[in-house]
């Protein structure tokens, strides 16, 4: 029987705790439902200004890329500036960027698909390596060109090669390309608070009405357009100042 | 198993030994003490959160500093067990306590003097049983010159009307005991009625509300619009047995008041409490000019007030302002939102806040804060959109009211 | 060191559903009860306000309330010989955590089983012969029938206040209800919520195709509700942030909104939260619990004893405590010996997804509940003849879209969308309001087989040192022939239902554990008719530790076609009542091994 040394495990978890995200305060629940006004914790809303994972070439280049992924229409701004990048940015910079939280423990083996990713990379890490080595192979094919020099259907045929993995970045085939647009999309598409679909224009796109939470009065009305515009956590057009 | 079976064997000894520790004292006389102390809400007072029942230590918030309730489990030394009778009366109806120094009113004898010896001595019947506890309680802490207690009378002369309480002549038996409650007992002016800079009531507004300790206790007279007149009498009973009715869920030092007391009370004087409340006159028509209609709904105020319902309030409150029975609290026709005073409404709104619990309603649903959402401006225009909407009418909130009132919550620890 | 606490009457390792539900029951006969939970305490206007629990990043994408895989995750592997990986972030189920438990962030749909899902082996074998049953499944019958468990599904749906159409009332089929159910004996709480546009378009394809369409059983209410506890809960507003979100407004029925204020009110109840038992003491014979030790937030060890300990926690570390608690033999597939870790089984979904014109179509897919949906019973479990088809079990199919949240969403594009660019951008765009798309239109049983299993990884440890579960899980070619089936018949409807292009989406092998499935992971500790082939008894005790039960899902033999909460709610409910009515009366075994 697998059954650890109590030693052992205090020693294991000592480790765990120290620093760690989850460190939270046990409590004994007693008598009544617990009532703290502080306990609520609301999201930050991400801190304007200048780059904070991101180096002034590594953000031309995420930008550039951004706005491909998603590029602007007469209607619809690209993920340039919708914000995707600063989105992204905001996140490598947090503890997604460390992949906070997740099972980061070794070894690390190559496995399936089917068991998913298995890289020690952190995301963070990864876009840093990862653009490095993009505007590497642009200079090379591109005859010294960065990629965000380069023109709208060569940026293209380079995100093509990165899909298809025609492109290698020196880490598993397509994998940064995957990591970078799903990044984006989510940034395109999460709450304005967090930096991207700035002014909820992806919503707007699509006709989502953010994070609104009564529809009683919509449940039966079928096949009808919903009137109202879309708000956002901390986006509220609405509430001009009375 | 083992154990709750001699858990129950423990609890029948220490009955036995009480009863027996009494001399014989009258078994009736006890349980009527017992429910008259709750009337009285002596526990929530003179039990700490977390403390030995009646053991003291409870810090109380008045407008002058912080009085610490006393021991009055029946401790020797430091609680009441080596006072008589007549002191403990003494205490209870003129506020002098057995040493002959004066108590604060925060103890609120100008209401207990109300209470019949007949009725305060079964409460000390009562307290003779509960378990001796030793518990030093240092009560007063409050600042100089406010902690010369020989002040207290001086304070007395001009504030302290001694005397139990006398039925009006051409009021029901119901109505005057209505009266014998609230007026003794269950002291409901000593946070409902307005008081002066001195801390006594202003005895020609009796009930019509009064901010203190962060909150304001509103007004429950018989006005139709601030005050209950516009319930029932089935729903004030409600309200005091559960915590909730379709108007109102009981927040604040009100959810103490319930859990601890009226919700211990029976339907039939509380019956009678609904009586007499409802029978005080309202302040209608001394004020009723300036906010008789509501705040314009086309102000940009109201503009904001009602974009920041929708988002925030109506999923719970519904679009209407009409609630859900129970759970969210009707805003329209609710006293308490157009309250003269609107300090509740501003506290609830910042700091969210969690209603009663109950047997009856055990739910004790809870409101988020929004402190962290809504500026000054923000609350401000929302709380002016709820308090003149659905039929609603009072003055508008501003934003230094609730600037002002996030200080003071900034600075509670509760 | 551990430090050693005051004994108390019940250790409850737990505070999801079914440890709520125990610590409430057995609270009622004035037990002196701690459950020990390993998240922190949760409750709606502090932790899932309206004002900021729409957000989707957070709670959907980024797993807030989750349990963190950091804290402890699974290993995982599709056929043995295959050396198992760590899951390093969640995929294919989400596993809770806290106060609530799986409670808090579920949909909410609240079903029952069929009557001849609890006699499945038998049923099967009668009606098709043994010979008809897939190669090494291990399916069996539970030791519990569907008329024991009535009482006690009804007891669930009434502390839920679920709203529901009966279809079957003592009986007597009822019009607008499942008339595939089992007889029911009172009507659901509350009556159904209402439903928007593609869930009608749905029921009216449905109905005309011969089907009988009913509407989910929701555990998001259609009005307010007092529960037999007292306990109240408002009226669903269709927000569409169910699943993996709290509920703001106290309409989805979970632990908080049902359970947790009237057991609080219970003196003889206390809670300890973040303390993670990190093991059931036995005595020295290893027949006896003597307790829990658990470890809380700071680090230190306690040592809690306890007369009777109930192991309330989710499927996966229910099997892992068992383990590393050495309470039963781990399960060995090439012998079949060991009764934990066997007949472990997810859920087979799949779906079709359904593009309709956007000139016509506009589904505001937003206006959604967890639990809502049309859904027709016609193709779950053995409701109609598997014989021409060549596999068992089924699911039911329906338009039980929880949601319109844009990241989920934009999953959903016809066919030969690129990934990205402006081909990308213009058909999100053209295709968002006029879109069905369901992933759980198909809710395939999972059924179990010889091979599918957990054990202890012999390489990957959690936080404390503790080796993982390892799953070693794919889908046979049965449970693959019926997703095709089920996403045929659904692909139908959507047609009828004016569809002008279908992706059909049936489940594909192998296993893939970063692909959302459901969170319905099933067995490793199995309930049965006698200690050779379960790990608990017909009432979840233990046949090696009697004064343990174990709840939850860990005690199914296989996954029926539907969510399991309401079976999960119901076996809880049926294992307190014996508890209370025979345990504790004459504590030990109450079936005789």
């Amino acid at each position: 029987m697998a059954r650890p040394k109590r030693r052992d495990v205090l020693g294991a978890m000592a480790l765990a705790l120290a620093g760690s995200p989850l460190r939270g305060h046990a409590a004994i629940i007693h008598g009544a439902l617990p009532w703290s006004t502080d306990q609520t914790q609301p999201p930050q809303s991400i801190k304007p200004g200048g780059w904070q994972f991101f180096t002034a070439d590594e953000a031309s280049a995420v930008e550039a890329l951004v706005d491909r992924l998603i590029p602007p229409d007469p209607e619809t701004p690209g993920g340039k500036d919708a914000g995707c990048a600063v989105y992204i940015d905001r996140q490598l910079a947090g503890p997604y960027g460390r992949d906070d939280g997740l099972y980061n423990s070794g070894p690390f083996r190559e496995g399936t698909k089917e068991q998913g990713p298995q890289s020690p990379l952190r995301p963070a890490a990864h876009y840093r390596k990862a653009l490095a080595a993009l505007d590497d192979h642009c200079r090379k094919a591109h005859g010294g060109k960065r990629f965000v020099e380069l023109g709208d259907d060569d940026k293209d045929a380079v995100i093509a090669g990165l899909e298809n993995g025609s492109i290698a970045l020196g880490g598993k085939q397509g994998s940064f390309f995957k990591q970078l647009l799903k990044d984006t999309q989510q940034g395109f598409f999460a709450d304005p608070i967090y930096g991207g679909n700035k002014d909820m224009a992806a919503w707007k796109m699509i006709g989502f009405p953010g994070a609104r939470y009564d529809y009683r009065d919509w449940i039966d009305r079928h096949n009808e357009r919903f009137p109202l515009p879309p708000v956002g956590i901390a986006d509220h057009p609405d509430w001009k100042d009375g | 198993m083992r154990k709750a079976v001699a858990a129950v064997a423990v609890v029948a000894a220490s009955t036995v030994a009480a009863l027996a520790g009494n001399n014989g004292q009258d078994f009736a006389q006890i349980e009527r003490g017992r429910y008259l102390a709750a009337a009285g809400d002596c526990a929530g007072c003179h039990t700490a959160v977390g403390g030995a029942d009646f053991a003291g230590g409870m810090a109380i918030e008045t407008p002058f500093g912080k009085v610490v309730a006393a021991n009055i489990t029946p401790d020797r030394e430091t609680g009441i067990g080596a006072w008589s009778d007549d002191d403990f009366v003494r205490a209870l109806t003129e506020g002098v306590a057995r040493d002959g120094t004066h108590l604060y009113p925060a103890m609120p004898y100008p209401y207990y003097t109300k209470v019949s010896r007949g009725d305060v001595l079964a409460i000390r019947a009562y307290l003779t049983t509960v378990p001796a506890v030793h518990n030093p309680v240092t009560s007063d802490q409050l600042p100089f010159p406010l902690n010369q207690r020989a002040d207290m009378a001086v304070w007395n002369k001009l504030y302290f009307h001694s005397g139990e309480y006398r039925p009006v002549a051409g009021k029901s038996a119901v109505w005057n005991r209505g009266g014998y409650l609230v007026e003794g007992l269950m002291h409901c002016g000593a946070c409902h009625t307005p008081k002066n800079t001195a801390g006594g009531d202003y005895l020609d507004r009796p009930l019509k509300g009064y901010a203190l300790q962060g909150w304001f206790a509103p007004d429950i007279s018989g006005d139709t619009r601030r005050g209950i007149g516009s319930w029932s009498a089935d729903d004030l009973v409600t309200y005091l047995k559960t915590g909730h009715n379709r108007f109102a869920a009981a927040t604040g030092p009100m959810a103490d008041v319930v859990a601890k007391s009226s919700s211990k009370l029976t339907d039939a004087d509380l019956r009678d409490v609904a009586t007499y409340l409802k029978d005080q006159p309202g302040l209608e028509g001394e004020e009723e000019a300036a906010q008789a209609s509501p705040v314009d709904a086309g102000n940009s105020q109201m503009q904001a007030g009602a974009a920041i319902y929708t988002d925030e309030c109506s999923a719970c409150h519904t679009p209407k302002g009409t609630g859900v029975l129970n759970l969210f609290p009707s805003l329209a026709g609710a006293p308490s939102v157009q309250s003269a005073d609107p300090t509740s409404l501003i506290r609830v709104v910042l700091g969210g806040t969690r209603s009663v619990a109950t047997d009856q309603a055990p739910t004790g649903p809870a409101m988020p804060a929004f402190a962290w959402l809504l500026d000054d401006r923000r609350a401000a225009a929302v709380l002016t959109y709820i308090r003149n909407s659905w039929g609603n009418a009072a003055a508008a909130v501003t934003a230094a009211q609730v600037q002002s009132e996030r200080a003071d919550l900034a600075k509670r620890t509760e | 060191m551990a430090r050693k606490l005051p004994r108390k009457d019940v250790a409850i390792i737990g505070l999801g559903w079914t440890g709520s539900i125990l610590a409430y029951e057995l609270a009622q006969e004035g037990l002196d009860i701690v459950a020990v939970e390993r998240g922190p305490w949760r409750d709606t206007a502090t932790d899932f306000p309206v004002a900021y629990v729409p957000d989707e990043l957070r709670y959907r994408i980024r797993h807030e309330l989750f349990l963190r895989p950091a804290q402890v995750s699974v290993t995982f592997r599709n056929k043995e010989g295959q050396e198992a990986l760590p899951v390093r972030d969640w995929g294919a189920f989400m596993l809770g955590n806290g106060a609530g438990g799986a409670g808090v962030h579920w949909n909410a749909e609240t079903w029952r089983f069929l009557p001849s899902d609890f006699t499945l082996r038998s049923h099967l074998t009668q009606r098709y012969g043994a010979a008809f049953l897939p190669p090494d499944t291990t399916i069996q019958d539970w030791g519990v029938t569907f008329d024991e468990l009535e009482p006690h599904y009804d007891r669930f749906e009434y502390l839920c206040g679920t709203s529901g159409a009966a279809g079957n009332l003592k009986g007597v089929i009822q019009p607008g209800g499942n008339p595939f159910e089992g007889p029911r004996s009172q009507p659901y709480p509350t009556p159904p919520q209402k439903q928007n546009f593609g869930h009608a378009l749905f029921a009216k394809a449905a109905a005309d195709m011969g089907y009988k369409p009913f509407p989910q059983p929701s555990g998001n209410l259609s009005q307010a509700y007092t529960n037999p506890l007292g306990v109240e809960l408002g009226p669903c507003t269709y927000c569409g942030y169910c699943e993996w979100f709290g509920c703001a407004n106290y309409s989805k029925a979970s632990p908080q909104t049902t359970i947790l204020p009237a057991l609080l009110r219970k003196d003889n109840f206390t809670a300890r939260t973040e303390c993670e038992v990190t093991r059931i003491n036995l005595d020295k014979g290893g027949t006896h619990a003597t307790g829990v030790t658990f470890v809380d937030s700071s680090g230190q060890e306690w040592e809690q004893p306890a007369e009777l300990v109930i192991l309330c926690g989710f499927q996966l570390w229910n099997v892992q405590l068992l383990m590393l608690s050495g309470i039963g033999r781990i399960y060995d597939p090439n012998t079949g010996e060991g009764q934990i870790g066997r007949n472990f089984t997810h859920q087979v979904m799949s779906t079709a997804i359904g593009f309709f014109d956007k000139n016509q179509y506009v589904f505001n897919p937003f206006i959604a509940s967890g639990a809502i949906g049309m859904c027709i019973d016609e193709f779950n479990g053995d409701n109609f003849d598997h014989g021409p088809h060549g596999f068992i079990g089924g699911g039911y199919i329906g338009q039980v879209q929880t949601n319109g949240r844009p990241i989920e969403m934009i999953e959903a594009l016809p066919a030969g969308t690129p990934s990205w660019g402006a081909k990308w951008k213009q058909a999100v765009k053209d295709n968002y309001l006029s879109t069905i798309y369901s992933g759980g239109a198909c809710h395939g049983s999972c059924y179990s087989y010889r091979q599918n299993r957990l054990d202890l990884d012999p390489t990957y440890k959690d936080r404390f040192g503790r080796p993982l579960v390892r799953m070693t899980i794919d889908f046979p070619d049965n449970e693959l022939k019926m997703s095709a089936f089920l996403t045929d018949r659904y692909a139908e409807i959507l047609k009828a239902m004016g569809a002008k292009e279908i992706v059909k989406k049936p489940r594909k092998g192998p296993y893939d554990v970063t692909q959302y499935q459901t969170s319905h992971l099933c067995g490793g500790a199995i309930m049965g008719a006698n200690p050779k082939d379960s790990a608990l008894n017909r009432y979840l005790q233990s046949w090696d530790v009697p004064n343990l039960f174990v709840m939850g899902a860990t005690a199914f033999p296989q996954n029926a076609g539907y969510n399991p909460t309401g079976t999960v709610g119901a076996l809880a409910f049926w294992s307190a009542s014996a508890i209370r009515r025979q345990y504790l009366k004459k504590p030990g075994p109450l079936v005789d091994a």
